[in-house]
């Protein structure tokens, strides 16, 4: 199944990443190559074969519905870009986006 | 023990010595900075060391210097350096998966491994090169460059763990902590003549570890020799809260596996007084033709194809000539869904990965990069000037994989071929076979920047990926050199029987001697 250019410009927004016009062309070839060599899976037959998510694996264990504290050392403001009061800031949203305007 | 014979001290002889009082945990950790400078581990010569202070480390080594005379157990793996993959989390050092996007980067929390080596005794002393968030076979990867083979500064140390395997090659410390989802500690420490151990999913704890592939990864041990890698794994294994995927099944001791015998039961008060380090372990006897009496260990034909070169099999086949002469018996088997094991790895490692880095987007950690348009905009600035180009495939990748009209069709076809390729290897144990025995690598470590096409680098995870895909553990073990370069075989055993994959590794080394390395 090859990929189109369109594909690699489709999923590269879905991923949140900005690829320009040559990386694309580059990309669509690398990824068509790439998944060529899957094709050989689609001759095994999986009929009524489970599906392995993960291994060893008895489902989510839950524990008590109880607040703890995170085990941190430092404070969010030591790694987070952006700190405001406790919140994180980021960009303007939405209706917003086009602005040249960012933080909040 | 002497201080000169440093990169030649297996991690229990520098334990012993320092518990004794025969040398101070300072004295290691100025070994070990010795070493690094003498081998040239920074960035412009073999690019093993990333982040590393030398100051905090000594002054850690003093404060543990104070317990040494007092009744307080210092531990297993008193005063031994220790060296951490970049993606396990450390307190005190940067944790940065090699990556652009995690630049500057201090974890605000320790990994479980991490703070059980501590406990145990033993030292940080540095922060290892790798493949940006473990992609990549060769540590090429790597936003800060590829890390140099010690054996052959020309050729890779492989990957994704290069900087661990080489650190441990180069004898900067005995044992180092490397993860794996497809081969990544197994590989690099074949290619660096080290030992590399990858225990079974849920063994270890990977609280701490930065997600790639979450059904897929693992904390792994690299050491200088068997003895190392049990220990350390003995050291890090175990149930931990913080990750739900561990799990709570006891923990042998490893090193008892060298004496070759069965475990012996875990919970024994001897067993225990051997596991706190307060006694020593019975010294092993020479390998004999009982040492792998009743053992059963399989050759499975789809690891030694015809293709396979000539001087990797006779190394090889002389592996099995000395489980033979030990009392093992061969047994030829077959793996037969092992042809399919590269394109189920590159359709899900992939996929889970585009989930699990989805979280670097410029708000929570790191790097932002914002051109003032917006936050859609910020999100892309940011993930495309951190990112490498290896990790913009994969997640482009998983992307793809995961979109509709493709997710059956790719993903969840790549789960059910899982299942089969899982069924392969309980199959073989459930015949009656102990462990499987196969080249680690089809090849030894190749020269820096000889493969560019992705595929082919994929390629050269094909015998070890196949253990990550069904969760079983594994270990390499250095058999012999080809051309100068070391060669590493692989032993596969059943989910959590790590004791007996130590026992046929213990005897491995033991057969080969100095023929390992020759």
């Amino acid at each position: 199944m090859a990929v189109t250019r369109e594909d690699v410009l489709h999923i590269a927004e879905l991923a949140r990443l900005g690829v320009d016009a040559a990386r694309a062309d580059e990309l669509t070839k690398e990824l068509s190559a790439i998944l060529a060599h899957m094709e050989v899976l689609s001759q095994v037959d999986t009929t009524s074969v489970p599906l392995t998510a993960g291994i060893g694996s008895g489902g989510t264990p839950l524990r008590p519905d109880v607040r703890v504290s995170p085990l941190m050392t430092g404070t969010l403001e030591s790694f987070a870009p952006s700190m405001r009061d406790g919140f994180f800031i980021v960009p303007r949203l939405a209706t917003h986006e086009d602005s040249s305007e960012s933080g909040a | 023990m002497s201080v000169e014979n440093f990169t030649k001290l297996g991690a229990s002889a520098i334990a012993s010595s320092v518990r004794a009082g025969q040398v101070s945990p300072a004295d290691m950790i100025r070994a070990s900075f010795q070493r690094a400078g003498e081998i040239g581990a920074g960035r412009d010569e073999l690019n093993i060391v990333l982040y590393a202070d030398e100051k905090a480390s000594i002054k850690e080594a003093d404060e543990m210097q104070a317990r040494v005379n007092s009744a307080v157990d210092l531990g297993v793996l008193a005063g031994v350096p220790v060296a951490i993959k970049d993606n396990i989390a450390s307190l005190g050092l940067p944790t940065t998966c090699a990556s652009r996007i995690l630049e500057g980067y201090v974890s605000p929390f320790e990994a479980t491994a991490v703070t059980r080596l501590r406990a145990n005794g033993a030292l940080v002393v540095a922060k290892t090169n790798m493949d940006e968030f473990a992609m990549g076979s060769s540590t090429e990867n790597s936003a800060y460059g590829p890390t140099r083979n010690p054996y052959d500064v020309r050729c890779v140390a492989g990957g994704s763990s290069g900087g661990s395997a080489a650190a441990v090659a180069a004898g900067i410390t005995p044992i180092a902590l490397g993860s794996e989802t497809g081969g990544s500690v197994r590989q690099p420490a074949a290619f660096c003549g080290v030992v590399g151990v990858k225990p079974t999913y849920g063994r270890v704890s990977r609280y701490g570890l930065v997600a790639f592939a979450s059904s897929l990864d693992q904390i792994g041990v690299i050491g200088r020799s068997v003895d190392d890698a049990a220990l350390g794994l003995e050291a890090i294994a175990g149930f931990d809260k913080m990750d739900s995927t561990s799990s709570d099944a006891d923990v042998p001791i490893y090193r008892l596996a060298a004496l070759g015998k069965p475990a012996p039961e875990a919970r024994d008060p001897d067993t225990e007084a051997i596991r706190i380090g307060r006694s020593p372990v019975p010294l092993p006897p020479p390998p004999s033709s009982t040492t792998l009496a009743g053992v059963v260990i399989g050759k499975p034909k789809e690891y030694f194809p015809d293709s396979l070169d000539a001087s990797i099999k006779a190394l090889c086949e002389r592996a099995l000539d000395g489980f033979r002469s030990m009392g093992a018996t061969i047994r030829d088997i077959s793996l037969p869904r092992t042809p399919l094991a590269i394109p189920v790895y590159y359709i899900l490692a992939p996929a889970e990965a585009s989930s699990n880095l989805a979280r670097f987007d410029g708000v929570r950690y790191g790097l932002r990069v914002d051109p003032g348009k917006g936050l859609k905009a910020m999100y892309e600035a940011t993930r495309s000037a951190g990112f490498g180009r290896e990790v913009t495939r994969r997640i482009l990748l998983g992307t793809y994989v995961l979109s509709a009209g493709y997710y059956d069709a790719y993903y969840k076809k790549a789960q059910a071929v899982r299942t089969l390729i899982a069924d392969d290897f309980r199959s073989v144990f459930a015949s009656g076979v102990n462990a499987i025995f196969t080249p680690t690598t089809p090849t030894p470590a190749f020269p820096v920047g000889a493969i560019s096409d992705p595929y082919e680098m994929y390629l050269n995870d094909i015998f070890t990926v196949t253990a990550n895909l069904a969760g079983v553990p594994a270990i390499s073990v250095p058999i012999g050199r080809m051309k100068r370069l070391p060669v590493g075989g692989q032993i596969i055993t059943a989910h959590f029987d790590e004791y007996t994959m130590f026992r046929v590794a213990y005897a491995l080394e033991a057969s080969l001697g100095s023929g390992a390395h020759e």
